[in-house]
């Protein structure tokens, strides 16, 4: 016998006691936001709840992006920038620097050679201060928002911005890699008390533009 | 990881140590009280959250009831998502379909995201007898095994160190392992994670295979969760060309809406944070993106006889947000290392119990574990009433009874040890159904209480060795009852 | 209304005291309560030691006793508890061990009827201030099954705050367990003594000179450990608080 059947056999063997046709849908009375918000506050909320996790919050119209994300690399003095494939053009055209290309072909060592990465987001979650990546071309493969030290994530609001965890989900395609980002990466191990900047990219940006 | 929990010791013989050791009690208090008023405040937020409790209970009741077809569902979708799916009855078996694995990849190092399933399937000591070197590369996860030592903390494996002792252990052991600590490291928090930052980098860079378990995996579309702070995670999840995801059975939800509740409950339970710094995704292999190997090893070990207990199985509702043991004051004083589990804590007292059943001395030992305070059940995310089940185990152990052990039905003998507690449990449930009996014995303490010591030789020494016994009255209240009727009869 | 008095074991045996001040307070308030002599103990340690089998009997001639009452008032939060909460699972095992509906239909009427004092005060006779007058300076220890399985929640304090003279002081770390919990008190001596002296430490800190609680196994275990570490504190049940007024005072 496989352990496979083993195994299945045995779960259906300790379940003699559950009758059959049981299987219903759950009950879902909790709530799908909390709160009730304008969109404007929803947008405010999110800025607030990234804010509290250390990620560096800015405002912006499409405008001024350009200026506002060649600025951000300056002040960090980034020379180099990875650009996911599908990156509007334009978010760059202010910034003096050097653009990498994500490619399947560099090497983790390659990627952490690279100052900076610039992505759009799938969808922002206010209540959580979240923001989530789907790989979409403007984001680009999973490791480049990840071996970076610095990260300016690009968020269109309100069209990007969700108010809960349950509406973020409804709008996300699970087939796709996702990695939901909250403030940049942290750590409680010690004394289980929180400081921010460990493996991941220790400075979080996030430019919100309407 | 040196540490072992073979031939562990009762959990009061080593509660003992842990309780004079004023360092462990100094650490461990610091930091629970650190976490439990920041988790309660995070809840406070959420004005639905019995609800979501109550939610996540039900929905891992349905998967439970069913796990079955939600394995097999799983299955399905994970194979049609270009990942390979392996079933391991016990530990011995999921650690060798991973060395296997890691063998045929020709890799001798691989990189893990901290995962409780391959610690409790000793994944690391498998691996190295097949010269296979595991990294662990969560921070807590690191202290642990570059000192030597073992976990006592289901979510920050390393509670029990304080801040001067993991700059000792990582001034000490770094360079053994690889890049050494900078020097002159202080034992400032920030400075500590960046340590470890560097010391892993390089291991991220180069690792080919990663290895990792996961907080949920969707029945419905094969997608597994793996929520993490410090972005060791998502190295280990999207960097190696294969990843090795080994994960108990129970850890399914039926759908990809399931999550919703999850991810609103876990992150405040656990670091008691409105969400969690990083949550990864992946469904399968992705092109381009991510390893280009992905193997599932759905672990049995103990699980399927914990399922087929009706009180018991609700321990496999756990979500591992360690929310129990930061409230506990059992756990807070006895540390993690007494529990002999790498689960520890309260839910560890109900889990490792089932899953390893009630045969060693420790295993005996820790349904007891316990002063049966409830605070773990009310911070339970899930709901699972540990005490009750604290309790239907001490039941299987000084009852014994019918019980599931790999998938047998055995009929177990009464624990040793409990033969003098039994008798005297008999005795007095024969005179507390006979109102004269107890009568009886009420008056005779009360003609002797001259004579009453205020504290026990022998056995009675638990008590009176730091509590004084309470004077036995003149008369028991229903001697005064009868002589007054309540005191209308005068003479009170 | 017949009321009868569940005074349990330990009451009975080790703090009449606690019983008489229950049936003064009663009486003072117009309730005739009645203490059924054939009364013994409801099986608590029994069943949370494991011996559920031994503890049915017990449960039994509790329900035989108490069976035709209108109301069973228990000083014990967690005597009570047993009753409401434990009970009830004890017949569902029973169903589930295939032995019928016998004992939860045995069980069933004693349950809803059953109160612990500081509910009965508050939900039954609906009564904050009990004319009572107790000059001290009091802490309050809320006990975990009274807490968490009864859910007492304020009933308690305010009881205590409506008490001429008495100064209540807040209990720093309330709601952590003190470290009875019954044969743990035995079978983890060290961590349950730890847990007491972490106890009667934030006691002391309050500047009290009563711990009250609404549990005498809990009093005992943290009685006992005051007078080991000499605080000079004492503890006393809330009942002989309650009881306790102008005209005849508790000591």
């Amino acid at each position: 016998m496989s352990s496979r059947e083993r195994i299945l056999g045995r779960v259906r063997r300790a379940l003699a006691d559950v009758p059959p046709g049981e299987d219903g849908p759950v009950e879902r009375d909790y709530l799908r936001e909390h709160g009730e918000r304008t969109v404007e506050e929803t947008v405010d909320l999110l800025a607030e709840n990234l804010a509290d996790y250390r990620a560096v919050v800015h405002r912006t119209d499409p405008g001024s992006l350009p200026r506002v994300v060649a600025d951000l690399l300056a002040a960090r003095g980034a020379s180099t920038v990875l650009v996911p494939s599908g990156l509007d053009e334009g978010w760059l055209a202010a910034a003096e620097v050097t653009r990498v290309r994500d490619e399947a072909t560099s090497t983790p060592h390659e990627l952490d050679q690279v100052d900076s990465v610039v992505t759009g987001c799938a969808v922002a979650v206010a209540e959580t201060g979240t923001i989530v990546l789907d790989g979409s071309p403007d984001q680009g493969r999973r490791r480049i928002s990840l071996i970076p030290d610095h990260h300016i994530c690009v968020v269109r609001v309100p069209g990007q911005v969700v108010a809960s965890v349950p509406q973020a989900l409804e709008r996300l395609d699970p087939a796709r890699p996702l990695t939901w980002i909250s403030g940049p990466s942290a750590t409680s191990d010690i004394e289980l008390d929180r400081v921010e900047g460990v493996h991941g990219p220790r400075t979080l940006e996030v430019v919100l533009v309407r | 990881m040196s540490g072992t929990f073979v031939g562990m010791p009762a959990f009061p013989v080593a509660a003992r140590e842990a309780v004079r050791d004023t360092t462990l009690r100094g650490n461990l208090r610091h930091a629970t009280h650190t976490i439990r008023a920041k988790r309660a405040r995070a809840v406070a937020e959420l004005d639905d959250w019995e609800r979501l409790r109550q939610a996540g209970k039900r929905i891992k009741d349905r998967t439970l009831r069913h796990l079955d077809r939600y394995l097999v569902q799983l299955e399905e979708s994970v194979t049609a998502a270009g990942g390979v799916v392996h079933w391991a009855a016990d530990a011995d078996e999921a650690n060798r379909i991973v060395s296997e694995l890691v063998k045929a990849t020709g890799e001798t190092e691989v990189v893990k995201v901290k995962s409780m399933a391959t610690q409790e399937i000793a994944l690391n000591e498998a691996l190295e007898a097949q010269g296979i070197h595991a990294y662990e590369t969560d921070l807590a996860e690191l202290i642990v095994q570059l000192g030597e030592d073992r976990p006592s903390h289901i979510l920050v494996p390393a509670i029990h160190r304080n801040r001067g002792e993991i700059r000792d252990i990582f001034t000490r052991e770094m360079g053994e392992w690889g890049r050494p600590a900078p020097e002159g490291l202080t034992d400032t928090p920030a400075d500590l994670a960046e340590a470890a930052r560097l010391h892993l980098r390089e291991k991220f860079l180069r690792a080919k295979v990663g290895i990792s378990g996961a907080n949920f995996m969707v029945a419905e579309t094969g997608t597994l969760v793996v929520v993490e702070s410090e972005g060791n995670g998502r190295m280990c999840l999207t960097l190696p060309e294969t990843l090795i995801s080994v994960v108990g059975i129970e850890k399914i939800v039926p759908t990809w809406q399931d999550l919703e509740v999850f991810l609103q409950t876990l992150p405040r339970s656990s670091t008691a944070e409105r969400m969690n710094p990083y949550t990864s995704m992946w469904t399968g292999t992705t092109d381009g993106d991510g390893p280009r190997s992905f193997h599932l090893v759905l672990l049995d070990n103990g699980r399927t006889d914990t399922l087929a207990d009706e009180v018991g199985r609700q321990a496999l509702r756990c979500i591992r947000c360690s929310a129990c043991l930061n409230v506990c004051p059992v756990y807070e004083r006895a540390g993690g290392h007494a529990y002999g589990s790498v689960y520890p804590g309260p839910i560890g007292a109900i889990l490792s119990p089932q899953l390893r059943g009630t045969g060693s001395e420790i295993d005996a030992s820790l349904p007891y574990a316990s002063s049966l305070c409830g605070a773990c059940y009310e911070v339970c995310p899930v709901a699972i009433d540990i005490p009750e089940v604290l309790v239907h185990l001490r039941e299987r152990v000084v009852e014994g009874g019918e019980a599931v052990r790999e998938g047998s039905k055995v009929r177990l003998r009464p624990a040793k040890g409990h033969a003098a507690e039994r008798a005297a449990m008999r005795a007095a449930r024969w005179a507390l159904t006979r109102p004269g009996a107890l009568r009886t014995g009420q008056r005779l303490a009360s003609r002797t209480r001259r004579l009453h010591p205020r504290t026990l030789p022998g056995p009675g020494r638990a008590w009176s060795g730091t509590r004084d016994l309470p004077a036995v009255p003149a008369e028991p209240f229903r001697d005064w009852w009868q002589r007054t009727r309540g005191g209308k009869d005068g003479g009170a | 209304m017949r009321v009868a008095l569940f005074l349990t074991c330990v009451n009975d045996t080790l703090y009449p005291d606690t019983g008489r001040a229950v049936v003064k307070l009663l009486t003072r308030l117009g309730v005739d309560v009645d203490f059924p002599e054939a009364q013994t103990c409801c099986g608590q340690a029994h069943y949370n030691t494991g011996y559920r089998h031994e503890t049915e009997p017990m449960a039994r001639h509790f329900a035989d006793v108490f069976r035709d009452y209108d109301a069973i008032v228990t000083p014990s939060g967690s005597c009570g508890a047993m009753v409401r909460e434990l009970y009830p699972r004890m017949g569902e095992r029973a169903r589930s061990e295939g032995r019928g509906d016998r004992l939860a239909t045995v069980l069933a009427p004693v349950v809803p009827k059953t109160y612990e004092l500081t509910e009965f005060l508050a939900d039954v006779l609906e009564v904050t201030d009990v004319g009572a007058y107790y000059p001290h300076r009091v802490t309050y220890h809320p006990t975990c099954h009274g807490l968490r399985s009864l859910g007492l929640g304020e009933r308690p304090l305010r009881l205590l705050r409506a008490v001429k003279g008495l100064e209540l002081v807040e209990l720093p770390g309330a709601d952590e367990c003190c470290g009875f919990g019954g044969t743990f008190a035995l079978k983890n001596a060290d961590v349950s003594a730890a847990m007491g002296a972490d106890k009667v430490r934030n006691a002391e800190s309050t500047g009290a000179e009563v711990l009250c609680a609404a549990d005498n196994s809990c009093l005992m275990h943290i009685g006992g450990t005051m007078t080991r570490l000499r605080t000079g504190m004492r503890p006393v049940h809330i009942a002989e608080i309650l009881a306790s007024t102008e005209e005849d005072p508790a000591v």
